[in-house]
């Protein structure tokens, strides 16, 4: 119950801290920014990774997580990428 | 490995993520914010895989593979007008990973391998504390269920989103019942939720809660186009971010959670920002229609006989001997591939002296900052990108404003007519320019089906058209001039 709790509290703490800085993202911005989160939200890879490679699960739980780690890599790649790609045009004059 | 270092490492990858946010708050800082946090992932999910103790890797190997072969082609060959079409799909596939990943953890927890699918779906006995003590269990129960739902429903609902972006589904279908019938649907899925919750070896109940969301998904999507599809793309990024910072209270995964939850309030903000950028509810866009707006506007009423329109070589003259000069851009230029022409226009504008500024109107385009990109990628720099509130001020002193592929938000019924269905909703105040004009195909309404009088001003000329050959049109005869 006290991790839960700790877990709470870094939740609540984290959703402040997003509004204080994605508030401060210029609206020029906002579609790296989606993209750039998109990427972010690829740390899902981290739980597909337990899933997938514990040896000691049953296939169908290594199956589901082979399906979640191919999805979450596909954000995480395709995310940063797509992200970099469109920054990179992004030019004072 | 020591799991103190392990979250040690984590809380490194998480400030990584918030320095990368707080690197997109200026275009100059954005592409260093983007490396810090990719750089982030990649420590997490190295230590992660340092952590596991019986590793068997031909499934993360395969996994990675696919995945980084699928997202690099994607990232590398998308088109920038396509921008929407590929958030919504990884806004998709973030919700598919949270959904597998509470499967998965399910399932090991059950500690079952069906070995078919009829399996999948016969009850097991376990005991109730399985998945932990008392309430602690039931909170593991609903963080798992939960995670199901949301992930499902952004799942199905993003590639509906998909399809409707790429023009693969053009009609809408809804629920007879609207939103009592999509009501009904969650209402189901989360009595199932609560039927697992009771006995957690009721599989059929979880795999019912999957069923009901990702049916859920699909119908609350597929009544909503065009215009709308900011919204929609912003509420799933929210809803991906979610499930992510759901499922690390699954796991008990710090990063998962931080991460997770700068998505989730980031989608969140920028649905709100669409929303009154429109002057409609989150529940209107969703779920209801624009407002019948009193007694039916006659198109023909506002456009007879006052519509000017002009040539390509007429509009030159008029850009030759103005000052200043605001560009308009919407959907319609995205449709017509026409940033670069817009660019080559400013340029011709420019090489003359005439001050050129781009007026972005916040829902222009279909996602949040499309026009932006667009016109990035035309290699407009980013400090003559004008938002609404900023450029507003300034119509009174332009000579001409040039709107192309816009139509409602410069429809001044929006700030004039009182009752009109769209009344409230700001828009780009361009009828206050000395000087417009509409490169349009038609007098053919906007996603508001309504009639803009702007186009019948008297200082308003229509050039009728492609956008992109009008605009190419209207440089090859300034340069002329």
């Amino acid at each position: 119950m006290e991790i839960l709790i700790l877990l709470l509290a870094l939740f609540v703490l984290s959703l402040f801290l997003g509004v204080e800085l994605i508030t401060k993202v210029p609206p020029t911005l906002h579609t790296p920014l989606m993209s750039g989160t998109n990427a972010v939200s690829g740390i899902t890879l981290v739980g597909a990774l337990l899933a997938a490679g514990n040896e000691g699960s049953p296939m169908l739980v290594n199956v589901l997580g082979f399906i979640a780690v191919t999805l979450a890599t596909i954000n995480v790649v395709g995310g940063y990428l797509v992200t970099n790609r469109m920054l990179a045009m992004f030019k004072r004059k | 490995m020591n799991p103190n270092i392990v979250n040690f490492v984590y809380l490194i990858a998480g400030i990584l993520f918030i320095l990368g946010i707080k690197g997109l708050t200026k275009p100059k800082t954005a592409v260093r914010g983007n490396r810090l946090s990719a750089l982030g992932m990649l420590l997490a999910v190295v230590v992660t895989l340092l952590n596991i103790n019986t590793v068997d890797y031909s499934y993360i190997v395969a996994g990675v593979v696919v995945g980084g072969v699928v997202g690099m082609t994607m990232a590398l060959r998308i088109q920038m007008t396509s921008m929407p079409q590929m958030v919504a799909l990884l806004n998709g596939f973030g919700g598919g990973a949270s959904l597998t990943i509470a499967l998965a953890e399910y399932y090991t927890v059950l500690g079952v391998a069906p070995a078919s699918f009829a399996e999948l779906l016969i009850p097991v006995a376990v005991d109730s504390s399985v998945f932990g003590v008392g309430v602690e269990g039931s909170i593991a129960l609903v963080a798992i269920g939960l995670t199901i739902l949301i992930g499902a429903v952004t799942l199905t609902g993003s590639l509906i989103a998909f399809s409707k972006l790429q023009e693969l589904m053009k009609k809408s279908y809804g629920l007879p019942g609207g939103p009592i019938g999509n009501g009904l649907f969650l209402f189901a899925a989360l009595a199932a939720l609560i039927c697992m919750v009771i006995n957690p070896g009721n599989v059929a109940a979880m795999v019912a809660i999957v069923a009901l969301a990702l049916l859920l998904g699909l119908f609350l999507v597929m009544p909503i186009g065009g215009a709308d599809m900011p919204v929609v793309i912003a509420l799933l990024n929210s809803y991906s971010g979610i499930a992510a910072a759901l499922a690390g209270f699954i796991l008990g995964n710090t990063v998962l959670i931080i991460a997770g939850s700068l998505v989730g309030t980031s989608g969140l903000i920028l649905t709100k920002i669409m929303c009154v950028a429109m002057n409609r509810s989150l529940a209107n866009v969703l779920f209801g229609k624009m407002a019948a707006g009193g007694e039916k506007i006659d198109a023909d009423e506002i456009y007879a006989g006052k519509v000017t329109s002009a040539q390509p070589e007429e509009v030159a003259m008029m850009l030759e001997v103005a000052q200043r000069v605001v560009i308009v851009p919407g959907y319609g230029m995205a449709m017509a591939q026409a940033q670069h022409a817009v660019r080559e226009l400013a340029d011709a504008m420019e090489a003359r002296g005439v001050e050129v500024e781009y007026g972005i109107h916040p829902v222009a385009g279909r996602m949040p900052g499309h026009m932006n990109v667009l016109l990035a990628e035309a290699e407009v720099p980013y400090d003559q990108l004008v938002e609404m509130e900023r450029i507003n001020p300034t119509f009174e002193d332009t000579d001409v404003v040039i709107v192309i592929g816009a139509n409602d938000v410069t429809n001044p019924m929006a700030r004039d007519a009182e009752g009109s269905p769209i009344y409230g909703m700001p828009i780009l105040n361009v009828d206050k320019a000395k000087n417009v004009v509409v490169i349009k195909r038609s007098l053919s309404p906007g996603f508001a089906g309504l009639p803009n009088p702007l186009f019948a001003m008297d200082h308003t000329l229509m050039v009728y058209g492609d956008g992109k050959k009008a605009v190419v049109e209207m440089t090859a005869a300034l340069n002329q001039l």
